[in-house]
């Protein structure tokens, strides 16, 4: 049975169900206007940990056995457990995996790894070859602040296209069977994203980045399985944030997709993860809260992870949303290609999720 | 024939990337440049104005003035060290900007950070390598430039 359908999507007809899910976010995030959807809130981003890499890899470990509690099972049950970050090796989920003694296979898609690890387990699943699986991403402001930009106590002043990186871990365990006691949500088709460079070459300008790679990865989908945009309730990218947002609405409508439709279906996780109010209160806890800039608009791995299994996947469950469209997107730069002149090139993966 | 080619296409790419870049900064806002530089020479000129009246009381106090430049110097290193440790000095330079980050303060907070930030990676291959990581090209940019100028001085001298 053929389960490719047009150029770069695939349909899950034996049945891949979202069992369940589990989320940990730091305290800026906790103060959000998502709060109560999260499992677990930390009051201090360091998790009692030694260094903030050990804390990001214990937030993913936790979320991952949250999702495989709610699910009903235990970590016997898991075959396959696909999870990234944004740290080189990626050091926070290969760690948590050392724990775990789950099978594992590491992903890197930057900020689009929850969906491209939620793809393959997907197929995974639909091809037969696993029972059940765990797919997540982590990031946490403090590892990814080092790694890519300055010390977290470096005095400096972002621009207001700057985006915040969540400290935040999400993950949900997909099974060929739904989970009993609560509504089967169904991962029906999928979509893998090209890498697409629009040649944007200043790492605070992330979301216009992205959002070519997003645009055409839904407008592929769309093409791909026939389906109009206003079969999903709604579609959502990972975090473009508030301009890569207007310009991914911008450049569906010109494409000739309905306006109104793109207007209110279509929103972004990184637009959702903080209130405007937070850049202004965000004050300094251990993990330099503070540091310079927009902190209104989240991004990284754990941005999509964490609102799509906290908020996200709670609609579906309540059944407020029947039909979701979930695109993660990833700015695929180096610490070392901004210097080598490069631009930042851009992907993004869809999985659609419905309720049956 | 084939590498004319491929120039065009690099040309043509950097082009559409040009268009995209400007098509992007419509969505853009733009920082407050006046508003930043405005607490800037706030924030700047009262650190300024500070250190000058404790360099004046120094200097009432029978200290040379040489001694006292210093004393205020090592003092406003100090001070912006300790509030970097405390967590406070981001905050500041958040909202003053230049102001606080073009002086000495900045410098001090600039070696601080990476020290507090890799002390997990060891006092040697963490701090020890890393301490110069913001700091270090602003030296080395810094010093080069003056041994250029200092030599343009003395041929100019000469």
């Amino acid at each position: 049975m053929n389960k490719k359908i047009g150029k770069q999507s695939m349909l899950f007809p034996s049945g891949a169900y979202l069992r369940g899910r589990g989320t940990v976010v730091g305290k800026k995030e906790g103060e959000g206007p998502l709060a109560d959807c999260f499992d677990l809130i930390l009051q201090d981003d360091m998790y009692g940990e030694k260094s903030w890499e050990k804390a990001e890899s214990k937030m993913l470990k936790e979320a991952m056995m949250r999702a495989v509690q709610r699910a009903g099972l235990s970590k016997e049950d898991i075959d396959v457990m696909l999870s990234g970050d944004l740290l080189n090796q990626l050091m926070s989920s290969s760690f948590m995996a050392r724990d775990l003694h789950i099978p594992f296979l590491g992903l890197y898609g930057a900020c689009s790894t929850m969906t491209e690890s939620l793809v393959l387990g997907c197929m995974l699943i639909d091809g037969g070859f696993a029972q059940n699986i765990l797919a997540g991403a982590s990031s946490h402001f403090c590892t990814a602040e080092r790694q890519f930009r300055m010390p977290v106590e470096h005095g400096n002043q972002r621009p207001p296209s700057a985006q915040w990186t969540a400290t935040a871990a999400g993950s949900v365990v997909v099974g060929c069977r739904p989970s009993p006691g609560i509504p089967a949500i169904r991962a029906t088709a999928a979509t893998i994203g090209k890498v697409i460079d629009p040649g944007i070459s200043d790492a605070n300008q992330m979301g216009a980045a992205m959002a070519p790679a997003a645009v055409d990865t839904l407008l592929n989908h769309l093409e791909d399985t026939g389906r109009a945009i206003d079969y999903y309730d709604l579609v959502v990218t990972g975090d473009l944030g508030f301009i890569g947002k207007d310009i991914m609405t911008d450049l569906l409508i010109d494409a000739g997709l309905p306006a109104a439709r793109v207007l209110e279906r279509y929103d972004d996780c990184g637009t959702m993860l903080f209130s405007k109010e937070q850049d202004v209160h965000g004050g300094g806890s251990g993990c330099g809260q503070s540091t310079g800039g927009r902190a209104d608009v989240g991004s990284g791995c754990g941005c999509s992870a964490a609102v799509f299994a906290g908020s996200l996947m709670r609609k579906l469950e309540t059944g407020k949303m029947k039909r979701l469209l979930l695109i993660s997107t990833g700015a695929m730069l180096s610490t070392i290609s901004p210097f080598q002149g490069e631009s930042i090139p851009g992907i993004a993966h869809a999985v659609a999720l419905e309720v049956e | 024939m084939a590498d004319s080619k491929e120039k065009q296409e690099k040309k043509q790419k950097k082009e559409i990337s040009k268009a995209y870049e400007k098509y992007a900064s419509q969505f853009t806002p733009k920082p407050d440049y006046f508003g930043n530089g405005l607490k800037a020479f706030l924030i700047g000129g009262l650190i300024c104005t500070a250190a000058f009246w404790f360099q004046n009381r120094l200097t009432a106090g029978g200290l040379s003035e040489k001694d006292a430049g210093t004393f205020v110097t090592i003092s406003l290193v100090a001070l912006a060290q300790l509030l970097t440790g405390l967590g406070l000095f981001d905050s500041i330079a958040k909202f003053a900007g230049a102001g606080v980050i073009v002086p000495i303060t900045g410098f001090a907070n600039s070696m601080v950070a990476p020290a507090i930030e890799y002390k997990k990676e060891g006092p040697v291959l963490g701090v020890g390598a890393k301490l110069f990581s913001v700091a270090g090209p602003v030296l080395v940019c810094g010093i080069s430039s003056a041994v250029l100028v200092g030599l343009i001085y003395w041929f100019l001298g000469k």
